[in-house]
This record gives structure tokens, sequence and C-alpha cells, in this order.
């Protein structure tokens, strides 16, 4: 397909801009002016339109695909939401800034509040900040958070420790907040060795970062251990909430002892992925953590009105306003919607899902720990291996059949790893579809291999040679 | 209750398949003593009740304050076009694109967006775009830091004091220095930034047009920063960029800026994006994630994530930043913006917001006692001293239903009766008159 620039005709035109209703203006001095206009596309509005349309269309999503992406929680992400949203969108967030503004934002402050209160209860935490844009993002504000508590306490530590599995943001996330990272290997039983990270901790160690359930979709029954044995060192304890979706009702990390979390809305709380973001990761703490929180807090006062106000002792700001509103707003419309008894239905159902898959699958799938999963399960193509083929050949076939492949090759510690994340939201019926597709790789990897080598065939282009796109770093087009 | 769909007698034969004899059994892993203590949480709701609550949230959100306020956040049109093209469901409910193969939509649309990125910039490599413009100012710091292997950077005082917080926050984690510079005025001292440059400095930090609104080139400085082995960083302001100097024709090494003002509504504080471009040279130093063209077996023209040896998912802690997303479909609305615009009609936009803003300048300072303080030369938002405290002065033009500017009282010293007024191209006549004759009201009050 074309790309649009390549579409542009010179001197054609799409959208109209105002007119002017203002004398023209003696213009700028030469040197300050660009030499000449940006190269943007020259086309017509239905030009345009086509084109985004028909590169939508080389798209699979949730709404047009089963998306059993793990790790990722690709669940559908109800319509009523974007609604919600929508009428937030003339909101300027410099007006909550101004003397006087907060009086003409409390709609938007009440909602901001409201979630934080729904997030501390569903996460056992005492308070939330949504200042966070991303999981990532959550994680170096709660990692920053951390030093700035050992800091006040006149205390140096160096030293974060993540096991093995964990998400590469946790180590990249730990060190772009200035520490140094103590990996722990997995045990053969499939969580962090604990008698590797007993010896690992010590005094100079700030904190433990934990995902539980884990990467391989299990619940690590050590987990209280893992925080006592943090605590006992004055070390704290991080919860990666990216698994949360399998645990609401069921568990809260702030009960088992987790002093700092983060949740991804675009996860649990069902906000769209947007193709990769907008994400948002609020950041839930302990009573002690809170004077550490970014600035400013929205505040409820006395008389029930909502205020923004500096919070002098935090680790400052980590973006710059309140976080990403429009996807809090349709978080908080999913909670509300749902209500208690709802998001404990999504979790029951998550795992039922995952469980079932694991199920049907582990007949022609190699499973690494055959054990009852959480809300994802994670196989390896070991044993299709053997015939030459590979993860990321079944993947390629999965799509030829209309499935968006599951996450292959995370967590690290599984070889050939293939992570299954079905959600709560898909029904049998798709989920038979998929496991006959599945089951059918595994047969095609028995009697003709080479089939599942040159998948896909039903795309607009097949295989794309990465190696030659990092040679030739063509990033832009001339 | 929760989009699920499974009816009871197909969670039976479910279970039955597992093996278990109820959904509850599931949980057995999670030892008694670690269940939930509380789970106090309202009852559900349907969609029709949930936008009762939901519009009267909004309906005190102030949406109908007119807006003379910037602060790097700015009311711009967005084509109905931007709306409809990115609420396409194949976009916004894809994520990461993963497997190239089934998402070569949202991946020929980053390698569109990092083309334009390049266009409005005058740079030669963007990534599929950053959090924000605050965030990504911080990432060109970092990325600054490790380029040069030096430790200290210089901020020009007169860049967003938001974006500056969290400059400051990034780098003092990581132990690095940060020396601002004040400004002179409303202009970046250009003196001092010169003189301060040394062999030390990994990166010079300003912005244009700055938070007074005032428009320079920093070509000298460019100039200056090379000569001591350290980079030039440029916040910009991507309107002005229709009009103004281009980070990449002053000789910076990199250009940053929020791109809210690109088809992003103001939803109150995000979403929105960030930009990060640079010279092909660094390429490898950006953070985060890029697009790059390349060909399938049969030769056809297809786009991938690349360079990805540089990201969290392989180098985990030593990873060029720990972002793992993107702002995908903001990026997607930039450029579904700049496209629905075009080469013309951006240039056109620019020079209206300047017109306007020209127009209210001129009117505005003349009214008694109040005058402009920035130099010649200004885009779309100027600074204007007024003869009491500013805060005062807006607080109660709020009540009228204007928000008139920015007071800066609460961000530099000794500009307390200064506000920055902003003036889009949505912004008419008429609205401009009526602030003027409100302002001239309170004063004489």
């Amino acid at each position: 397909m074309q790309l649009i620039y390549e579409k542009s005709v010179p001197g054609r035109s799409g959208v109209r801009i105002p007119l002017s209703d203002v004398p023209r203006a003696t213009p700028l001095a030469g040197s300050l002016r660009r030499k000449e206009a940006a190269r943007f596309p020259e086309v017509s509005e239905l030009d345009l339109v086509r084109h985004f349309t028909n590169l939508s269309r080389r798209n699979f999503s949730v709404d047009t695909n089963f998306y059993p992406l793990g790790s990722c929680t690709m669940k559908y992400n109800a319509k009523v939401m974007e609604n919600a949203a929508a009428l937030f969108t003339d909101c300027h967030p410099v007006l909550a800034l101004l003397p006087g503004g907060e009086e003409l934002v409390q709609g938007p402050l009440s909602l901001i509040h409201g979630l934080e209160q729904q997030l501390a209860e569903i996460t056992g935490m005492d308070e939330v900040t949504t200042q966070p844009l991303a999981g990532a993002h959550g994680e170096m504000t709660g990692i920053m958070v951390i030093a700035a508590f050992h800091k006040a306490r006149g205390e140096n530590r160096k030293y974060v420790i993540v096991p093995d599995s964990s998400h590469g943001t946790n180590p990249a996330s730990a060190a772009m907040a200035g520490y140094q990272i103590l990996t722990i290997p997995t045990a053969p039983y499939g969580d962090m060795d604990l008698d590797a990270y007993r010896a690992a901790m010590n005094g100079e160690v700030a904190a433990v970062m934990m995902t539980c359930p884990n990467t391989l979709g299990l619940f690590n029954p050590h987990v209280a251990e893992i925080c006592a044995i943090a605590h006992q060192a004055g070390a704290l304890t991080y919860y990666d909430g990216a698994n949360l979706n399998a645990i609401m009702g069921k568990v809260r990390p702030g009960d088992v002892g987790f002093d700092v979390i983060h949740v991804n809305l675009h996860k649990t709380f069902g906000t769209p992925h947007g193709g990769g973001g907008p994400g948002s990761g609020p950041v839930g703490v302990k009573a002690g953590l809170i004077p550490y929180l970014p600035t400013p807090r929205v505040v409820k006062k006395e008389d029930g009105s909502f205020s923004v106000e500096a919070h002098p002792e935090g680790i400052g700001r980590v973006s710059d306003f309140f976080g990403n509103f429009g996807i809090m707003a349709r978080a908080f419309a999913y909670i509300t919607l749902l209500g208690g008894e709802g998001l404990i239905e999504v979790s029951e159902q998550a795992v039922l899902n995952a469980n079932y898959m694991m199920a049907r699958l582990k007949g022609e799938y190699e499973l690494p720990f055959d054990t009852t999963c959480m809300h994802e399960c994670v196989f390896s193509a070991s044993r299709q291996l053997k015939n030459g083929v590979h993860a990321i050949d079944i993947a390629k076939y999965l799509i030829d059949r209309g499935f968006h492949p599951p996450t292959v090759y995370f967590p690290l510690n599984v070889k050939e790893a293939i992570m299954i994340e079905p959600t709560e939201t898909e029904s049998k019926q798709t989920m038979d579809a998929f496991i006959e597709v599945m089951l059918e790789a595994a047969q095609v990897a028995r009697d003709n291999p080479a089939l599942l080598h040159e998948a896909p065939v039903t795309t607009p282009v097949g295989r794309l040679d990465e190696t030659r796109a990092a040679r030739a770093q063509q990033v832009c087009c001339e | 209750m929760g989009y699920c769909p499974n009816t009871a007698e197909e969670i039976r034969e479910m279970l039955a398949v597992i093996g278990v004899k109820s959904v509850q059994d599931l949980f057995s892993p999670i030892p008694q003593e670690l269940r939930a203590q509380s789970f106090e949480l309202p009852a559900g709701m349907s969609e029709f009740e949930l936008m009762g609550v939901m519009r009267s949230k909004a309906a005190a959100g102030g949406a109908a304050i007119i807006p003379f306020i910037g602060g790097g956040l700015y009311d711009h049109i967005i084509p109905a076009a931007v709306d409809h093209l990115s609420s396409r469901a194949e976009f916004y409910t894809a994520y990461t694109p993963y497997q190239p193969e089934c998402s070569q939509g949202t991946l020929q649309a980053l390698f569109e967006y990092q083309t334009a990125i390049c266009r409005m910039t005058g740079m030669e490599a963007s990534n599929a775009s950053l959090y924000d413009g605050g965030t990504a100012l911080a990432e060109a710091a970092l990325m600054a830091l490790k380029i040069t292997g030096r430790n200290a950077v210089l901020l020009d005082a007169s860049v967003n004091p938001l974006h500056r917080e969290i400059v400051c926050g990034y780098l003092g984690s990581l132990s690095a220095e940060v020396e601002e510079v004040a400004p002179s005025g409303c202009e970046s001292d250009l003196e001092r930034l010169l003189g301060s440059v040394t062999a030390e400095t990994a990166a010079v930090i300003v912005q244009n047009p700055n938070f007074f609104g005032s428009v320079a080139d920093f070509s000298a400085l460019a100039e200056r920063a090379h000569q001591q082995g350290a980079l030039l960083i440029v916040s910009c302001y991507p309107i002005a960029l229709g009009l103004l100097k281009t980070p990449g024709e002053m000789g910076a090494d990199i250009a940053v800026g929020d791109g809210q003002s690109l088809g992003n509504t103001l939803s109150f504080g995000g979403p929105y994006f960030g930009f990060i471009a640079t010279r092909k040279r660094f390429i490898r130093n950006l953070p985060g994630r890029l697009v790059g063209e390349t060909l399938d077996k049969a030769g056809r023209r297809g786009y991938v994530l690349t360079l990805q040896a540089r990201e969290q998912h392989i180098k985990r802690h030593k990873a060029t930043s720990n972002i793992c997303s993107n702002q995908s479909l903001c990026a997607l609305r930039g450029l579904i913006f700049v496209s629905a615009l075009g080469k013309q009609g951006f240039e056109d936009l620019a020079e209206l917001n300047f017109d306007k803003a020209q127009y209210a300048k001129s009117v505005l300072s003349g009214i008694k006692g109040v005058s402009v303080l920035n130099g010649e030369a200004t885009f779309n938002e100027f600074t204007l001293s007024l003869p009491k405290g500013a805060a005062a002065v807006v607080e109660k033009l709020l009540g009228f239903g204007m928000a008139a500017g920015v007071p800066l009282g609460g961000y530099y010293a000794g500009l307390e009766n200064a506000m920055v007024v902003t003036v889009t191209e949505k912004r008419t006549k008429a609205e401009i008159d009526r602030l003027v004759a409100l302002l001239e009201e309170v004063l004489c009050s």
C-alpha cells in the first residue's frame, strides 16, 4: 500500500481552516522563520479517509479477532467507556491551576479522587496517584517513591531485586530511578528461587519487585514470606500489577505485604490499547509512603469539595498534570459500571477461561508447569521443535487462520514460550475455535512442518526481513 | 455483568474439562491467609445510569470557559476526520505491533508519523512517540547524558516550569546535575547560556517559543554547544513550527515537544503524546519504539519495529529507557491532523495563530497600565504586565467565563503582576475584544 506522502499532489488540500477576522500582522523576521513549509501530505479529505480506513483494515484488533496476547489482557473494551470519556474532551487542565479555577473543574477532580479510592480498595493500598502515564512509568514512579522513603531515613541503599522472569520494564525502571539490579533465578518449581533471594537480601537492598501471579500465570505461594524477608532487612516490596486481572476480590497486594503497587488501567480495567498506547499506570502506596507521592495531589476537603494541593515532600512531578485523564475516565466508568461483584466475576471468569485453555491444549503442547494456572497459561513449543517448528511458526499459522497469536518467547525462562491469556470476555465457542486451530497446528507440525514455515500467506505481507530493517535504518521516507 | 459471555451450562462444561467442581477450586493455589480482607465497592449499574453519573461530573468540568490559556497545551481546531478515523476499532483496540504481518496498519501509520515529525522539526529520525512533552524532554536529557558520557545539563529557566520539574526529577534520580539559567526579562538569556556551556555540559535545553511566548533563534547556541562537545535540545510547539525556524535549521541535536496540539483533545491532562527526533547518527540512542521499512521474501514493502536491542524487553536494565509502550493512538491522531491540513493548511494555521495573537497583543496593550513584556518576536502567546496582581485579575475574569491567562507569580519570583496570554485560531475577534473590555473593567474597579 502506498504511503500517504506518495498519494500527495502539489496544490491539493483537505480541510479548511477558519477564516481570519483580524488584520494580517507584520511578519516575523526572516531569521526566525522556517525556510520552506513542512512537506506534509497534500490530499483531499476523501483521499485521507480512504487511506486511513484501508490502513486500519491491515490490523488485527480485539474488535475483529480473538487476541489472546499473554501478559497484555486484551479484553473487550466496552463502547460506553468511549462515550463516557468523550464528555470531558474540552476540559483544559490548566484551569485547575488558576486561582479560583478549582471550583470550575470539580467534576473531573472528583473523578480522579473517586478512581484513586476505587483502586486503593481493589489493591488494599492506602493512597493512589494517577499521574504515571503507563505501566512502566508507574514502575519508575513507584521506585522513585521508595528511593525518597529511604533517603528521608538517611539510608543510601543501592540495589533493587527482580526475578529473572520479570517484565523487562522492572529492571529498566529501577535503573532509571538510579538503582543497580540484582536478578534472582527461577527455581524448578516455577517461582523466584527463595534461597537465592534470601541470600541476596541485605541492608543495601532498597526493594524487591514482584509480579503476582507471576509471568508464568502461577500464584506464588511464598509471596507473603518474600515480603517478610524484605521487610526484615528494611527493604520495601513492589507489586507489578500487570496481572491484577486474575485476583480482583480474591487477593489484595496491600493485605499480603506489598508497600507499593502500580496497576495498568489498559489491562485490568478495560481501556483500549490503542495500537500500543495510551495507557495509564496509577501507583498505590501504604500509609508510610504517602508523603513521597508525586505533586500535586487531588484532596477532598471537609465540605466535600476537591482541591489541587502541592505535595512538598514528594518526588516532584512525573507528568504535566493528573495523568492520562481520558484513560482514567474510562477506567472509572468501567469500575463503576461493573461494581464489586462484577470485578470478582471478571477475575473468576478470566481464570476459568485460562484453565480451560490449558486443559484442552496440554495434550499436544508441552506444559512446563502443569498446575492450576491463574489468568494465563504458558506452553512451550519444545515438542514441535523436534520437527523444526518454532513457537513463531505456530504464531504465524494462527494469523492465517484469523487469530492474533499469543505472546511468544516470553517469559524468557521458558524455551519457545507460548503465553495464552484469553481474558474473561471470550466465549467458550471462540476459545474452542482457537483450540481447534492450535491442535491443527500441532498436527501440521508433525505432518508438514514446511507449511508452518511459510505462514502467514493470507496477510498483505509475508514474514518481514527484520535484519534488513535494522541495517537499513529507514525510519522515515525521504 | 463484566462482559463475561459464558452461560452457567457452558461454565459447567468447562469445569468438567478442567476436572474441578467449582470456579472457587481454581483459586485453591492462593493460601487462605492471603485472601482479600476487604473489597467494599458499590454495586454495579447499567450503561444508562453510568452515563448519568458521568454527565454530572462532566457538567462541572469548565468546558464553557473561553480559554486564553496555554502553558504547553492548546485549544486548537480538530478536523472531524481525526475523530472518525482514529475511532476505527482496528486501530484503537489493537495492541503493540509485535506481529507485523497482522499489524501493518499501525506500523505503516507510525512510519508515516515518524516522517511527519521529521519534516515538521527538520530532523532526521523520529521514534514512534513518547508519553508527553514533559517526559519527552526528560528522555532527551537522559539521551544526551548517554551520548556524551557527561553528567550535567544546562536548563534555560524559560522552559515550561512543569517540564523543568519533570526533567529535574528524572535527572535527580541518576544524580545528574541540572544548572538552571534565569531568563533575561521574558527572553532566554542567550549571553549567559553561551557563557555557561563547558566541556562538562552534556546538553543545553531550551524551548521555542519559550514559556513567556518569546521566539528566538538558537543557531549560535547550537554552534557553541557543539564546540564544547555538548548537544542542543530544543523543546518546540508543533503548531508554531508551521512558521518558525525548525530545530533542524538551528543545528539542534534533539527536538522534542508535546503533540497535543496536533489533533488531540485537551481532556483535562491527557492522553497526549510526546515526540522526539534526532540526527541519524544518534538513532541507536533513541528511547522507545521505532518503526523501520523493510521487505518480505516476495519483495513486498512492509514495516516492522526495529532496533529493538535498545529496548527494555531485550536489554532490561541496560535499555536506553524503561519505556515499553508509545502513545500510538495519539500519534495517529497527530498524523491524521497534519495530513488533513496538508502542507499549505498547516502553514496557514500557524499564520492565523500569529495574526490573531498580534491583534490581541495590540489591543490588550492599549489598555491603560498594561504592557507587553516580550521583545518583538512572539508566536501565539505573550506576557502582559498588569498594574496589579495577575492572580486576582485572572480569578475575577474567570467569574465572567474567561480564562484570561496564566499568572506567572507562582512560577517566577517578581512576576506577580504578569500573565501569559494565549490566542489560538479558535479565538474570535469578538472574544478578544470582550477580553479587552472585561480586563479594562476589572483593572479599573
